[in-house]
């Protein structure tokens, strides 16, 4: 009787810690044998790898509290990267009228998002599928299917002669002094001021209270006279914003409207929201989670490259990780109840 | 072992434990059920029915004591295992027993296929006449090629035991299985248990309801406290005994001096509540505690979503302090102090993700909070004062609200709309899934805080308006068939109005049973 009381609770903790552990382990492991891996460049080095990753993973952060998925954050994020690079460059306009478009187009798309969702009764996979192709459609037309650039010759014959605004390539390439000079980039700082928001957010109002508790039972929610429906477009609109961020950010860093970026960028911030599932035994889609889960990746694939591991490792250790996080997230947390079969 | 010449014994159960942690819910349960008999079975909520049914099932496994099944050792090392051996289960969730999106003859003979050996292409034509045979044997008469979502609850319970028929079980066992059902729907289960019990089924059949037992039960088993507590049989079953013995002392009638209230909070006005019913009118006075009664679709339940906000009345209207009152939606109401706490807890309440405290204060984090902030420490403290007032038996607010039994779990959904003061608090079936011990606390502690408020209690057992109200107004047809005062009751009038009285043969044959089921606290008391 005292064992199983004992193997309870090692049971917990590894649960609650086991993730925080590995991640420490991991970070001590490729300081010893990865080298150069231990130095404040390459700690910020990793931040800035992981940092449209994580803002976009916290957007879809939001529509995981209140039950549903986004699907669209990464296309989102590419519109919003060809956009800012069309006002600016064929358009001719300024750093603020560009960022401004991104951000109004991420929640419009998430406003869509969420009507589609709540009034037009469209399961939440689908519906940002949809706007998904969509959006991937729509950012290639008036481009013909293009990057834009500089110089880039337009439909009329006419050369595009707008540039990339300085205060525009700042929010990408500046660096703030940090002890070291030139040390901690924009987009680090952005992230980490995103991730205490939305961590503040989720965790500490009555709004992120409400919002999880829309995701436990809906009905419930409404029953006790919260508006489940606004406060789900609401969950869609954070994560079109944050989408758009993500996407000025890419293109503030790399100066062109490249059509071909930011890929990847849905698989990695679905998985580094589900990563964050198994930190500290949440169980449930948490900010600060998200936010270690994309650290995770970061370090490990930071780690590989310096070992000299070959890059078409980099997706099937993410894969390896997802898999291992969302066993200690749902078979491990299956246990805790003493259930048998469950 | 042949336990005597009365009947075969299907399943012997011999110092059965089970321990979850350091919680002793099992202690040595020794019970033999019959071929041919219904055993029903009493416990207070954590009595450890569940656990035992868990056990037999398949769910959980035995850490002390021995079973024996139709002559053999029992241990189904899964519920599939238990099934192939004979003991089928139908839980208190129909859901459960159903698939909601496939048509009856599909569920009627799914097993068929998952049997090895089953042939890969399905034969539309023969499954049907399959499940015709099926359904025939157990004497339902509906079209199988109706969507099972489309049916009535009745009829997907009769669905879901008749797909646990078809296995043959030496042993059924239905927990709670009248829980959503209505006296007439009831009774048709009733028939099918008398066919079953000719057929030499030994049934296990859980219940809180009088009128079941009554009906149907040929002994009872009362549990209290993980151990056998009494066993009743014979010619005459003792049940006022029997739920002694579940409680573990006499039970005393709820002694209610009545009050009459003070001024009119809630009016209704010529309320239509369907197109076609006939409109009511009432008045809800300060400090007065009202139950609503009346069978199943009598509606109790749209009168409640009216006066929230949920629905829309067909006509008529509503004042509330002197007021037109047209809620909109739930919020409206809460803000107009109006609260309702809904019925079926599991699906509508219960924030399963949540602990006690965050469940508690869930309508009103507004109060809790500044500039949007959540104050946790002001939550804890206001739970934890509900929780001792209303007697929640937990560790503390911290605790998930899954690890509550059904009685606690109901005290703080509750008490989540007793933290405000309100002017008009619905209770829709408050009792539904409680023990009787946490019946009684929650209606004490309802008529202890009626004051500044008018309440309203919509519940379909008499005995649970009896034990609550002030005044009792019975609806029928969605009309008002009586109104009681809660005192020295005429309850052959009550009943007889609950069931329309005999006006058309359709309310005879639910009188006649409505009739047993309310007969039960005048007997019992």
């Amino acid at each position: 009787m005292k064992t199983t009381q004992m193997n309870k609770n090692s049971l917990e903790y590894a649960i609650r810690y086991g993730f925080i552990v590995l991640l420490a382990g991991l970070a001590l492991f490729f300081s010893f044998y990865a080298n150069g891996f231990a130095s404040p460049r390459s700690a910020v080095f990793i931040f800035q790898s992981v940092a449209i990753t994580g803002i976009l993973a916290l957007g879809v952060t939001c529509t995981l509290v209140v039950g549903g998925f986004d699907l669209s954050i990464g296309s989102v994020a590419t519109s919003s990267l060809m956009l800012s690079a069309y006002s600016m460059v064929v358009l001719e306009q300024s750093a603020f009228v560009a960022v401004a478009l991104c951000l109004v187009m991420g929640a419009v798309v998430g406003l869509i998002n969420g009507l589609l969702i709540v009034k037009m009764k469209v399961p939440d996979l689908l519906a940002t599928l949809g706007m998904m192709f969509l959006l991937i459609g729509l950012q290639r037309i008036p481009t013909q299917g293009n990057s834009v650039a500089t110089g880039m010759s337009l439909s009329d014959g006419s050369v595009a002669d707008g540039v990339f605004s300085e205060a525009f390539l700042w929010l990408g390439r500046h660096r703030f002094d940090l002890f070291l000079d030139r040390l901690l980039p924009v987009p680090v700082v952005i992230f980490l001021a995103i991730a205490l928001i939305i961590w503040l957010f989720l965790g500490f109002t009555r709004h992120g209270r409400l919002m999880y508790a829309i995701g436990s039972n809906e009905r419930a929610a409404s029953l006790v006279g919260t508006n489940v429906q606004r406060y789900k477009i609401a969950a869609y609109m954070i994560s079109g914003v944050l989408a758009s961020i993500g996407g000025i950010l890419l293109a503030a860093r790399l100066g062109r409207g490249d059509i071909a970026s930011g890929n990847n960028l849905l698989l990695d911030s679905v998985a580094a929201a589900l990563i964050g599932f198994a930190v500290l035994g949440a169980a449930r889609p948490n900010a600060f989670g998200t936010a270690a889960g994309a650290l995770f990746v970061g370090i490990l694939l930071q780690g590989l490259t310096m070992m000299n591991a070959p890059y078409y490792m980099q997706d099937f250790v993410k894969g390896a990780v997802l898999v291992a996080a969302l066993v200690f997230t749902f078979y491990l947390s299956s246990r805790r109840g003493g259930r048998r079969n469950a | 072992m042949v336990g005597g010449k009365v009947a075969k014994i299907t399943c012997k159960i011999n110092g059965l434990e089970k321990s979850f942690g350091r919680n002793h819910v099992l202690r040595g349960i020794d019970l033999e059920l019959r071929a041919g008999e219904v055993t029903a079975l009493m416990g207070a909520n954590g009595a450890g029915k569940s656990t035992l049914v868990k056990v037999l099932c398949g769910y959980h496994f035995a850490d002390a004591g021995k079973i024996e099944f139709a002559g053999q050792p029992f241990a189904p090392i899964d519920a599939a295992d238990a099934i192939s051996k004979g003991v089928v289960t139908v839980h208190q969730s129909i859901d459960d027993g159903v698939i909601p999106d496939l048509d009856v003859a599909t569920n009627l003979t799914l097993d068929r296929l998952t049997e090895p050996g089953a042939s890969l292409f399905v034969n539309d034509r023969k499954l049907r006449q399959r499940a015709e045979e099926v359904a025939a044997s157990m004497g339902l008469h509906m079209d199988v090629r109706a969507r099972v979502a489309d049916l009535d609850v009745a009829d997907r319970q009769m669905i879901a035991i008749a797909r646990a028929m078809a296995r043959s079980p030496q042993l059924l066992i239905l927990d709670e299985p009248t829980s959503s059902l209505s006296a007439s729907e009831a009774e048709r289960l009733f028939s099918l248990i008398d066919r079953l019990r000719a057929d030499g089924v030994a049934i296990l059949y859980i219940s809180h309801r009088m009128s079941d037992l009554r009906r149907v039960a040929d002994r009872i088993v009362s549990m209290r406290d993980g151990a056998i507590s009494g066993i009743f049989e014979g010619e005459t079953l003792d049940y006022v005994g029997a739920v002694n013995a579940m409680l573990g002392h006499q039970m005393t009638e709820v002694d209610i001096e009545p009050v009459s209230g003070g001024e009119t909070i809630l009016e209704a006005r010529e309320l239509k509540l369907f197109e076609h019913s006939d409109p009511i009118s009432f008045s809800a006075r300060e400090g007065e505690v009202i139950a609503f009664t009346g069978l199943l679709g009598s509606g109790t339940t749209e009168l409640a979503e009216i006066v929230f906000g949920l629905a829309e009345a067909a006509g008529g209207e509503l004042f509330l302090d002197a007021k037109p009152y047209h809620p909109a939606n739930a919020s409206q109401a809460v803000d107009m102090g109006v609260f309702m706490s809904p019925k079926d807890r599991g699906s509508n309440a219960v924030i399963g993700d949540f602990d006690i405290a965050n469940n508690m204060t869930l309508p009103f984090l507004k109060a809790f909070s500044t500039f949007s902030f959540l104050s946790e420490r002001a939550q804890r403290r206001a739970a934890n004062d509900m929780i001792s007032k209303i007697g929640v038996k937990c560790e503390s607010d911290r605790d998930g609200i899954d690890t509550l039994s059904g009685g606690n779990q109901q005290k703080v959904m509750i008490g989540r709309w007793l933290l405000k003061a309100s002017r008009v608090l619905l209770l829709d079936e408050p009792f539904q899934g409680v023990d009787i011990g946490a019946r009684r606390d929650i209606g004490r502690y309802i008529r202890e805080t009626s004051a500044g408020r008018t309440t309203l209690v919509f519940v379909a057992e008499i005995d649970e308006a009896l034990e609550i109200a002030d005044r009792i107004i019975v609806l029928n047809e969605a009309a008002i068939a009586g109104e009681y005062r809660n005192k020295d009751i005429d309850l052959n009038g009550l009943v007889a109005d609950v069931s329309g009285r005999v006006r058309e043969p359709l309310h005879e044959e639910a009188g006649a049973s409505s009739g047993h089921r309310a007969a039960t606290p005048a007997e019992a008391g």
